[in-house]
């Protein structure tokens, strides 16, 4: 049987006092390209740690792929990956260093094809003998998206995939994540404060703010129902307490 | 299982291809052990002239010194190559992909073994050329003493790393300084027995005291105590048994604190 690739029940993270995540429900079907939208500190990388197993929640379930990630992570973590601008891959490794670590630990077989491959995909190839620490941001970017790449994951987890990157950077690694999605059928979550990245790539968006979930629908139907022209302006009325959403967390208190 | 040794095996490529990247790493290992035989030489030789106890056991302070920098070496390689990760910010990447913590353990253990050995048979070398010392005259029992000394210096690495990853690198203090505390009770330069008598029985907990009696029972009698030899290897794999524990355990309390993507300061 084909379980949905990301299955959240009644998730809650709290730290000390404050609640991170709250009561958080949410099921991913497979191929699907999932945007989590939310200011700062609405709960997203919480939430995109829990699912990676990087942080256990304090109450609730996630199964990613069928598997129950709190008690069996290491039977889904081959078949994911993960990129984020905050967290490095080792600064004095070459590029070719790094993919190779990285092919190995995720039990890539015939390491060197899959390196080649990779590196001709995402246009590495140029840098590969470069130390990581010695790219540019639009060079790390990719790089860091090869490295998500190497096992062909079929769950891929990306926390501001565009950040700091220039429109046309940012605009080839859109193109690229549409690409792998279309070809390998690959289910994408990703955090983002990007609303036109989310417009072209997400088929269904989750709003979030103070860990709940204050919206979801596919980024037209939001679009609609805030009666707004854009996602950026539907965003805007979340963040400034305007909108649908806002009475479902008054009601929730 | 093959799988586990593919991660452990990568964790060991991966610092292999960093020490090619810098050989500096190499002469750190080499640097400190080099300056402190140098030192203990000469004062050897002056103590030789002066002192019925350093004259009869020709080698007593250099071969407590190789093997107490044995001891720091083991530990601070291994804290070192957790380190890494942590100056990298590179531990999120490695504990979302299928890399177990026990596995990474483990391969920082055995880089810790191959940075040792990189740094300490140079300069036991040296102290043979220098002084015209060789630790390899203690025979067969060094390689226990190597082995119990280093499991106990991984004991102590893995508990220190698994602070670090909890409380962040504010806690790398730690690391570099908090084998050091062992030094006085160790009996690496007097004997136990030269401690005040409740400070004996703190010193009969760890496995060095063992190891430096022995060490001087080798080089003052020319006899090898085998029950001092079984009784410190008892301990340090029970040290490392725990060290392992600790480990997983901060582990445990980093993913519960959410502090595995925060690994600076």
């Amino acid at each position: 049987m084909d379980h949905p690739a990301i299955e959240v029940a009644r998730l809650r993270k709290e730290y000390g006092k404050i609640v991170a995540v709250d009561e958080l429900s949410f099921v991913v079907p497979r191929g699907a390209v999932l945007g989590l939208l939310g200011g700062n500190g609405a709960g997203k990388t919480t939430t995109i740690s829990m699912l990676l197993g990087l942080l256990v929640p304090t109450a609730g379930s996630i199964r990613v792929l069928g598997i129950d990630m709190l008690r069996d992570r290491y039977r889904a973590l081959p078949r994911m990956n993960f990129s984020s601008p905050y967290v490095d891959l080792p600064h004095r490794l070459t590029v070719r260093q790094n993919l190779d670590f990285y092919a190995r630990l995720y039990g890539v077989r015939d390491v060197a094809g899959r390196l080649r491959e990779i590196a001709d995909r995402l246009q590495v190839g140029e840098f590969l003998e470069r130390p990581a620490g010695k790219l540019s941001a639009g060079q790390k970017t990719r790089v860091a998206l090869a490295k998500a790449l190497i096992n062909r994951p079929d769950v891929l987890l990306l926390d501001e995939p565009t950040a700091s990157l220039d429109p046309d950077t940012a605009d080839w690694v859109r193109t690229l994540l549409k690409d792998y999605q279309a070809e390998t059928g690959a289910t994408i979550l990703l955090a983002s404060h990007n609303m036109a990245e989310v417009e072209r790539l997400c088929d269904d968006v989750i709003m979030m703010q103070e860990g709940r979930v204050f919206e979801r629908g596919a980024p037209p139907d939001l679009i609609a129902r805030f009666g707004r022209n854009d996602m950026e302006e539907v965003f805007l009325d979340m963040a400034r307490g305007r909108g649908r959403g806002l009475d479902v967390l008054k009601k929730a208190g | 299982m093959g799988g586990s040794f593919q991660r452990i095996g990568a964790v060991v490529l991966r610092h292999v291809y960093l020490f090619r990247s810098s050989w500096l790493r190499i002469l750190d290992s080499i640097y400190w052990p080099a300056v402190q035989m140098v030192m203990w030489g000469f004062l050897t030789q002056f103590l030789a002239g002066q002192t019925s106890y350093v004259a009869q056991a020709a080698g007593v302070l250099l071969s407590g010194l190789l093997l107490w920098e044995v001891l720091i070496r083991g530990n601070l390689s291994l804290s070192i190559a957790f380190l890494e990760e942590m100056w990298s910010r590179n531990l999120g990447h490695l504990f979302v992909s299928p890399l177990r913590p026990i596995e990474m353990a483990a391969g920082i253990v055995t880089v810790s073994l191959l940075r040792t050995l990189m740094g300490m048979i140079p300069v036991s070398l040296l102290a043979w050329a220098f002084f015209g010392y060789s630790i390899y005259d203690l025979g067969l029992p060094l390689v226990a003493f190597f082995l119990i000394l280093q499991m106990f210096g991984w004991a102590v690495g893995l508990s220190m790393s698994g602070m670090i990853m909890r409380m962040g690198l504010s806690a790398e203090t730690f690391a570099w300084a908090g084998i050091f505390i062992l030094l006085p009770i160790s009996g690496v330069y007097y004997p136990v027995s030269a401690l005040p008598q409740w400070l004996q029985y703190v010193a009969w907990c760890v496995p060095t005291a063992y190891v430096f009696e022995g060490m001087r029972g080798i080089l003052t009698t020319q006899i090898v105590r085998w029950d001092l030899l079984a009784a410190a290897f008892g301990l340090s794999a029970l040290y490392l048994a725990l060290g392992f524990r600790i480990f997983l355990m901060f582990f445990a309390r980093a993913r519960r604190d959410g502090t595995l993507l925060q690994t600076g300061e």
